[in-house]
């Protein structure tokens, strides 16, 4: 996030675009409910009618896949009634004409077109945003999980660069985190492009500083993705080390990746329970958990706080660190000489330029944002105050394109998945909590009852869900939420396995898959 | 917290007789709090709009006629206020009797809630010992409600309101609201139903606030027969990335609950229901204890650590010297603490030289 949680109660016009928040961020949605309360207006656009619409001052049933189209038509009105903030574009961005000449050519009109919203909401939309005097922008996996990911949150950027709402209390570009620690393993350096702390591999000077740090000559040339590693099993790599991560279940394209799993010759699972992906294995090693592990997580808002053991960890098990390190150890890696989590943390404090500042005993009450570049910094909670860390905020010019799959005679229905309240992830802790079953037992399928008359499935009844990859059984339900042609179901329950179907794309740039747009066909089930 | 306005301390008035600057915008109740006076409130939450409502936190003004709540009184310049007066201590313990008359029991296990022990600290402060006023009683204990978080033994319910308040305030939910007048009153859900046919998301707000431990935490409670002490340790959600801080509640090495930190940086007392209640995956029978590695028979078979971190590692060593050091590749945790990304890495630049590494962000 560019700005932090707290001024989630900040703004006058807050933009929630492919967040589900009262369901996958509850506590910072509580922040957004507050700053309904105290006036603030929002818009939400999201392809189901999720509970932030309903509090919503204008709600924009998108399209699944269609955010580009909007935002272009948001930036082309926000133009053409000269909402556009002149001073901050000329002193603080770069390509800013070459992007308003651009969008001159997207209107409303064909803006709708594609998202299948009235154009005069469009507007209305762009009017609101462009008019307050802070808008903060919120998204989540809605807005990157698509082949045009990228372009989404470039889009983004766009509205916020034309606005001047960057670097300002209440304002921002603010995505929300998934997992308790995502951010924190980028800011550890656990990606293909970046040393810790952000630190590009292509830059020679960064080689040279870790081949001295870690006793080797580095690759100038950055890694391979996990998405492209999980392609290549069996033709370049032929060893797998994965932690705490259930691949199979949570990736697309389940026969594909259970497909490459077996093709290595080699994969140890560091996990805390004996997962889908854990049955692949050759090597199973038992990690400690949340509540028996010291150690560090960054929050969504870039916040550094440290996580305590309260309790024995059972049998044998050991934190993820002296895991790592004792494979290290018996092949002779150096460096790996680590004693405590404390150890660790320290050590990447001291190679990373946005850790310089802290140490293990400085994040204890977690008072923290980073970049903390030295020891008197106070943290940064707001970002590009002043400047952008690059000098000039870019403008990028962005055209519209169509998801990788888009429905046909033969798949119809545009299905969309993401998370539910009650559950997280592939359900290997919600799963095993006393008491989630009372609220939430089991998948369904969110269908718009009028589809599912039409479709002739039973409200609670079975349905076949086939997509190009495969074919699900799934529980059907009536839902207003779901709007008609789209249906939704989370990816949480292995029994429903609707990764299966999932993976028609991958974003170019990032490799994210399009996990949120998947051309389905439904019919009722038959034995 | 972050972005505090800095008090600009110009007013002042006398506390006790002691000169105290104040913030325009405070209450007498917050500027006493600050100046370290204990003064009693049973129906006030730090996080929630003043409420006025259980008359504790009652202070003599002078120039006021009656005793004023603290809670919803502004400081004013010049104000002078006497928080313990042998009046103001007569009317309290009065108050006090009043509500431990009506309570089925006045002595909670702590494991209910984070509030849960007000009113019991609040009864052995001012030694009172209930009966005085025994008669009536308000508020009825659920008994049909069987959903497996929250207790509702409102035999227990002193009318603060405070589940009212938090549900709508700092949630947004507004689940549940006050029925009658009187000994009548009832806290309820829209008609009169159980939470979870309510708006309820069971974030476990309300059982947190909760002074008397009228709404208790069931998971937690399943521990009160535990033998030992309950003690705190504080870290960080394990869920989504908004990284909300809680306490573990622990007994003699069982993880028995968790409960919200009030001065969290970034939740401020709020939690939703799985860092509330789903902490129980930690000590599952189905954990991994063990090593396992794959004999020839094709099965995972568990082993020591000096077999499984042999296999590991010759297995990556062969595989690079087939096939070449961009064979291996590491995919790190988006869940593990920073230290496992960070050794997870290091394994795979300090080892191989490559940058064949992620973490499970793409999917």
């Amino acid at each position: 996030m560019s700005n932090p949680l707290a001024d989630m109660e900040k703004p006058d016009l807050i933009f929630c675009i492919g967040t589900n928040m009262t369901e996958c961020h509850p506590v910072a949605a509580t922040r957004i409910k507050r700053a309904l309360k105290r006036g603030a207006q929002m818009v939400v656009a999201d392809p189901r009618r999720i509970p932030l619409a309903e509090m919503a001052e204008l709600y924009l049933p998108i399209r699944v896949g269609s955010d580009v189209a909007l935002l272009l038509g948001m930036a082309h009105v926000i133009a053409r009634e000269r909402l556009v903030d002149r001073e901050f574009i000329d002193a603080r961005t770069k390509d800013g004409e070459a992007f308003l000449e651009h969008v001159q050519q997207f209107t409303p009109e064909w803006a709708a077109g594609i998202t299948g919203l009235p154009p005069a909401d469009i507007e209305r939309a762009a009017l609101l945003y462009g008019r307050a005097d802070k808008a903060a922008i919120y998204y989540t996996l809605g807005i990157t999980e698509h082949i045009c990911g990228v372009d989404n949150v470039q889009s983004l950027c766009n509205l916020a660069l034309l606005t001047g709402n960057l670097g300002r209390e209440g304002t921002g570009i603010n995505p929300m985190r998934g997992q308790n620690n995502i951010q924190g393993a980028g800011d550890c350096g656990a990606v293909p492009a970046n040393y810790p702390g952000f630190q590009p591999v292509h830059d020679p000077a960064n080689g040279d500083k870790f081949a001295k740090l870690y006793g080797r000559e580095m690759d100038g040339e950055k890694g391979i993705t996990k998405v492209t590693a999980l392609n290549r099993c069996g033709e370049g790599i032929h060893a797998m080390l994965i932690d705490g991560e259930n691949t199979v279940v949570s990736d697309p394209d389940r026969h594909h990746c259970e497909h490459a799993l077996r093709a290595l010759d080699h994969l140890v699972v560091i996990d805390i329970f004996r997962t889908e992906t854990a049955e692949f294995a050759d090597v199973v090693l038992p990690a400690t958990a949340w509540g028996e592990t010291d150690g560090v997580c960054t929050n969504t808002e870039r916040r550094v706080q440290r996580l305590r053991a309260a309790v024995t960890p059972p049998g044998e098990a050991k934190p993820d660190w002296w895991i790592v390190s004792q494979i290290a150890q018996r092949m002779s890696i150096a460096g790996f000489e680590f004693e405590s989590a404390k150890d660790v943390f320290n050590e990447l404090c001291g190679l990373s330029p946005i850790y310089a500042g802290l140490d293990w005993d400085r994040i204890e009450h977690g008072e923290y944002n980073w970049p903390v570049p030295h020891k008197d910094h106070p943290g940064t909670p707001v970002l590009h105050e002043g400047e952008f860390k690059n000098g000039r905020g870019l403008f990028r010019v962005i055209s519209y394109r169509d998801p990788a799959e888009v429905v046909d005679d033969e798949f119809p229905v545009w299905l969309t998945t993401g998370r539910r309240l009650q559950a997280y992830h592939t359900r290997t802790q919600t799963g095993r909590a006393a008491g989630i079953d009372y609220l939430l037992s089991e998948e369904s399928l969110e269908i718009h009852p009028d589809d599912l008359a039409d479709w002739g499935i039973p409200d609670g009844g079975w349905a076949s869900l086939r997509s190009r990859r495969g074919a699900i059984k799934i529980r059907a339900r009536a839902s207003n939420m779901s709007p008609r042609g789209t249906v939704f179901c989370s990816f949480s329950f292995s029994d429903v396995p609707v990764n299966i179907l999932t993976g028609s794309g991958y974003d170019p740039v990032t490799e994210t898959a399009e996990l949120k747009v998947c051309p389905v066909n439904i019919s009722p089930f038959e034995e | 917290m972050i972005a505090e306005v800095k008090p600009t301390a110009t007013a002042t008035l006398t506390l006790d007789g002691v000169e105290v600057s104040f913030t325009e915008g405070e209450t007498i109740y917050e500027v006493a709090e600050r100046a370290g006076r204990e003064v009693p409130t049973l129906c006030y939450d730090a996080r929630l709009e003043a409420f006025g409502g259980c008359r504790l936190c009652v202070v003599e003004v002078d120039g006021m006629r009656a005793p004023v709540a603290s809670c919803t009184t502004p400081a004013t310049a010049g104000m002078v206020v006497k928080t313990t007066t042998d009046a103001i201590e007569k009317h309290r313990r009065t108050l006090l009797e009043l509500v431990a008359s009506e309570n089925r029991e006045n002595e909670v296990d702590e494991l209910r809630g984070h509030a849960s022990q007000e009113l019991k600290s609040l009864l052995d402060r001012y030694e009172v010992r209930g009966g005085r006023f025994a008669g009536r009683q308000s508020g009825t204990s659920n008994s049909t409600d069987d959903n497996p978080f929250i207790l509702r033994d409102y035999d227990l319910c002193i009318s603060c309101y405070r589940c009212v308040r938090v549900c709508a305030e700092q949630e947004g939910d507004h689940a549940i609201t006050m029925m009658n007048r009187g000994f009548e009153k009832q806290i309820t859900t829209e008609f009169n139903g159980i939470l979870k046919d309510s708006a309820c998301t069971f974030c476990g707000q309300c059982v947190q606030t909760c002074p008397t431990g009228a709404l208790g935490d069931r998971k937690a409670m399943r521990a009160e027969s535990l033998p030992g002490e309950v003690e705190k340790t504080r870290t960080v959600c394990p869920y989504c990335g908004v990284g909300c801080s809680v306490d573990l509640l622990t007994k003699e090495d069982r993880l028995v609950g968790v409960q919200p930190a009030m001065d969290g940086p970034a939740n401020e007392g709020a939690l939703c229901i799985k860092g509330q209640f789903a902490f129980d995956f930690v000590q599952h029978e189905d954990r991994l204890k063990m090593p396992l590695v794959r004999d020839e028979d094709g099965e995972l078979h568990e082993t020591d650590w000096e077999t499984a971190l042999d296999r590991a590692a010759d297995g990556f060593k062969k595989a690079a010297g087939e096939h070449g050091r961009h064979a291996v590749y590491g995919v790190a945790s988006g869940r593990a603490p920073h230290e496992a990304a960070y050794t997870m890495q290091k394994f795979i630049r300090a080892g191989f030289g490559t940058h064949q590494i992620d973490n499970c962000s793409r999917a």
